[in-house]
């Protein structure tokens, strides 16, 4: 392979193995700007993830697939919601609950169905579905053709998800709704938002999101299960991480992607962009192998604290985040 | 036929677990009128408004408005009836702009945001006689405009009846002569309005007629132009009150607390204090006026202790406490109370019980590794009976009492260390006749005790009957140190606002400096 093509190789996966981080962070935006502080995005990605996968599997239809894996989702983002918000119950607490209960539903299931897992090769509206989709012209152009616009059909929504919550939220009036309950629930009240309806819909929009990043995972992972380790394998902790890094900007949240990402792709890429660069990048094979698995949490933490330098008071973090609201309280 | 009302509340009874904060109210407000809502903290104005604006439900009673029964079940219910509350805690987003913050609750805007809002409400505010920036973020707005902005939402949004609580609590005198004129139009204009108060001169000038509650009770309703102070104090507090401030005469000692040109900056890095000078003595109750924002709580934080002081001297009975850590300067017998205008923002921990609270201050006199909670409930018994705070026990959360008591617990707390500088700013903030009386006598017996008491006020009638001397600080700056029973209203008020500068009134003198001043002569070179 020629130097050239590892570089575009490791540019392109860039993009195809993070492009879940973007689902999840794009899905705890929508959450947290409603104030609510769900930190069940792993175990909503693993449930999307799996319920997802096996009825993609089963009707051999990617729409199929998309569409049950945001509804699974999306029900974890329900019961959130009627835990948090009707019943007033710990969102830290609630969201932890759900990443535990969310992971061992998805062993449950898997190991359940033992020796009768469907592969993903016997669907084949699956494997075309996540084939790349070169998009004419734009795809020709080296490097950035390949990187940029022969992804598959779920980059690309992925990325149009994103651009859109932005719209939607920044740009709409039920959007702006949606920031002054997450800002100040008391003043939303009193104008008259329903907070229930907003706070209910979005808990599960956003989870419902997320739940199309875990289905995004399993294929990438080819649909292959293992006993020990969950396809999500802590994205979704990376995304909530990767919202404070963001500023709550979903488009941010791109950008956010492809940082997290390249470092994450470099642990896979070092030894052939050291053997394809040995002048420039040699140096990389030097580094031991755990130091690159530890560089996404290591980048994780040194954002977490970057930004919390930044200043708060118009930053993008919510003033209500994690706190429940109930009118009459004193 | 009997009269129309705008609103009439019958027999409205509300209760919180075993607390009644409202039984059998009765409540009319005409159209075109102003109603003033008289009474003491904790009588249930606010929970009787409350229920009509629709954050609370009436356990049992009727509403009705322009004659029909109606039940209001959400603040959406109000706003359709025309009911408008302005609360004492602004309902404001603070990241957004003030026409962001109206748009927020209009029906029929659509879908998106388009920049045509702010021509609209800037266009309708005008309409209205307001002035308002409609971008400008609420989190840059004076408390003020914030109350502006809030009167502009809830006429946007067509409220014939309009309430206010407390709304002059957190103004200065221009702003409340302002904000009455606009009642006076609105009135004018046709619209009722049920302002919630507990100054009387305030009721009095303004109001056409007032509703007094006395815990819970419904008193009476009577016209203004017949009544007068000391009968509505007699109706709101159940007996007879004095409303004569002591301003008991005590020998002074020499100079406990000695600032000497002292500079302190704000939090943006603005000169706050500017080279201020000023002494208090044993015995001696010094008043601090000044119009908000002028330096006086970076002044306060700075003698705590909790702000770096930029240049100048601060003495404690000789000794220099600039640098000191809070805790040192609290053993020096220094102590603080200041109520911001949230008033439960500083000093106190709203959700930790009275017996927490005093923990917090001295748990470090307590021997071995456990809390003491034994002393701590001792000393919240103490307070409690002493200053004669309201509260079903001591383990009660502080943010569940009333505002009065709040202020009693922390003040009380302070006194309990037993200091002999007390630092005290707006003690009697939003508080009724009958608390505030009873803070006044707290600082009283303090300066009979022979403790030096700077008392950082706003109400300037208070303060000339309650203190020795007044200082005046302008922008930061000293305008002169006057004796209070000496000087005037308008005097005081020309200083206020930098128009009269009396620091070198006597010529062998400049004001603040102590004759018998403590600070060495070398140290002067």
């Amino acid at each position: 392979m020629s130097a050239m093509n590892v570089l575009t190789l490791f540019l392109f996966n860039i993009v195809v193995y993070n492009i879940p981080l973007l689902y999840g962070t794009v899905g705890e935006i929508i959450t947290e700007k409603t104030g609510s502080l769900n930190l069940g995005v792993e175990g909503t990605m693993a449930v999307g993830a799996i319920f997802g996968y096996l009825a993609g599997c089963y009707t051999n239809s990617l729409l199929v697939g998309l569409l049950v894996s945001f509804l699974a989702a999306g029900a974890c983002g329900l019961l959130f919601a009627v835990l948090t918000v009707s019943l007033q119950a710990n969102q830290n607490v609630t969201g932890l609950t759900i990443t535990t209960f969310g992971t061992g539903l998805y062993f449950f299931v898997g190991k359940g169905l033992g020796s009768d897992w469907p592969g993903m090769q016997g669907s084949s509206a699956l494997v075309n579905g996540f084939a790349p989709l070169e998009i004419p012209v734009l795809s020709r152009i080296p490097v950035v053709g390949k990187v940029l616009f022969s992804q598959n059909v779920l980059v690309y929504l992925g990325i149009v998800i994103a651009v859109a919550a932005w719209f939607y939220l920044s740009r709409t009036r039920v959007g702006l709704r949606v920031r002054a309950i997450g800002e100040n629930p008391a003043a939303a009240d009193s104008v008259g938002v329903n907070l229930l309806l907003y706070k209910y819909v979005h808990l599960v929009l956003g989870a419902g999101i997320m739940g199309l990043g875990g289905f995004y995972m399993a294929l990438n992972m080819g649909g292959s299960f293992e006993g020990s380790n969950c396809w999500i394998n802590g994205y979704g902790w990376i995304a909530i991480a990767l919202v404070i890094f963001a500023n709550w900007n979903t488009v941010y949240a791109i950008l956010g992607t492809l940082v997290f990402g390249f470092f994450n792709t470099l642990q896979i890429y070092s030894g052939s962009l050291a053997n394809a660069f040995p002048g420039p990048l040699g140096w990389l094979s030097a580094i031991p192998s755990q130091l690159y698995q530890a560089l996404p949490f290591i980048i994780t933490a040194i954002v977490l604290v970057a930004s919390s330098v930044r200043s708060k008071k118009l930053g993008g973090q919510p003033a209500a985040l994690g706190l429940n609201y109930f009118r009459e309280d004193r | 036929m009997a009269e129309r009302y705008a609103v009439e509340m019958k027999g409205i009874c509300k209760r919180f677990g075993s607390v009644v904060a409202n039984n059998q109210v009765n409540l009319t407000v005409k159209r075109g009128e102003i109603l003033a809502l008289l009474g003491e903290n904790g009588s249930g104005k606010t929970t009787l408004m409350n229920m009509l604006s629709g954050i609370y439900k009436p356990d049992s009673g009727t509403i009705s408005v322009d004659g029909t029964p109606v039940v209001i079940n959400s603040p959406e219910d109000a706003k359709r009836l025309g009911i408008g509350m302005v609360h004492q805690h602004f309902k404001l987003v603070d990241t957004f702009s003030a026409a962001d913050n109206i748009w927020l609750g209009v029906e029929k805007a659509g879908m998106l945001l388009k920049k045509d809002r702010y021509a609209n409400i800037e266009e309708m505010t005008r309409r209205f006689g307001f002035d308002i920036d409609p971008r400008k973020l609420v989190c840059n707005m004076s408390v003020s405009e914030k109350q502006t902005l809030e009167i502009v939402k809830v006429l946007y949004y067509g409220a014939k009846l309009i309430i206010l609580d407390e709304p002059t609590a957190v103004l200065t005198v221009q702003e409340t002569e302002k904000l009455f004129a606009v009642l006076r139009r609105m009135r004018a204009e046709g619209h009722s309005i049920i302002i919630i108060t507990h100054k009387l001169n305030e009721v009095l000038e303004l109001s056409d007629r007032v509703a007094i509650l006395r815990k819970g009770e419904y008193i009476t309703t009577v016209d203004t132009a017949t009544t007068d102070e000391q009968q509505l104090t007699e109706w709101m507090v159940g007996h007879k009150v004095t409303l004569n401030i002591d301003r008991p005469v005590v020998e002074k000692t020499r100079p406990l607390l000695e600032l000497r040109d002292l500079t302190i900056r704000s939090d943006e890095g603005a000169v706050a204090i500017d080279q201020v000078s000023f002494y208090i003595r044993g015995g001696e109750i010094l008043g601090v006026a000044g119009i908000a924002g002028c330096g006086q709580k970076e002044l306060c934080e700075a003698i705590a202790g909790l702000r770096p002081i930029e240049g100048g001297k601060m003495i404690h009975k000789g000794e220099n406490i600039v640098g000191l850590s809070p805790q040192a300067i609290i053993e020096k017998g220094i102590a603080m109370s200041f109520i911001p205008e949230d008033r439960l923002g500083m000093g106190l921990a709203p959700s930790m019980s009275i017996t927490d609270n005093m923990i917090l201050k001295n748990y470090k006199q307590g021997k071995g590794f456990f809390v003491d909670r034994q002393s701590g409930r001792t000393a919240a018994q103490q307070v409690i009976e002493d200053l004669g705070i309201v509260t079903p026990s001591t383990e009660t959360p502080v943010r569940r009492l009333s505002g009065g008591n709040v202020q009693k617990v922390l003040l009380g707390r302070e006194i309990k260390a037993g200091p002999n500088v007390i630092v005290t700013a707006y003690p009697v903030r939003g508080l009724d006749i009958n608390s505030s009386y009873a803070i006044y006598e707290i600082l009283n017996q303090q300066k009979r005790a022979g403790v030096g008491v700077l008392f950082v006020g706003e109400d300037l009638d208070v303060m000339m009957a309650l203190c020795d001397k007044i200082l005046v600080l302008c922008h930061g700056k000293v305008m002169g140190v006057v004796h209070a029973n000496k000087t005037s209203k308008e005097e005081l008020g020309l200083m206020m606002t930098g128009a009269l500068d009396l620091t070198h009134k006597y010529e062998d003198k400049p004001a603040g400096i102590a004759r018998d001043t403590l600070i060495a002569e070398e140290e002067e070179q």
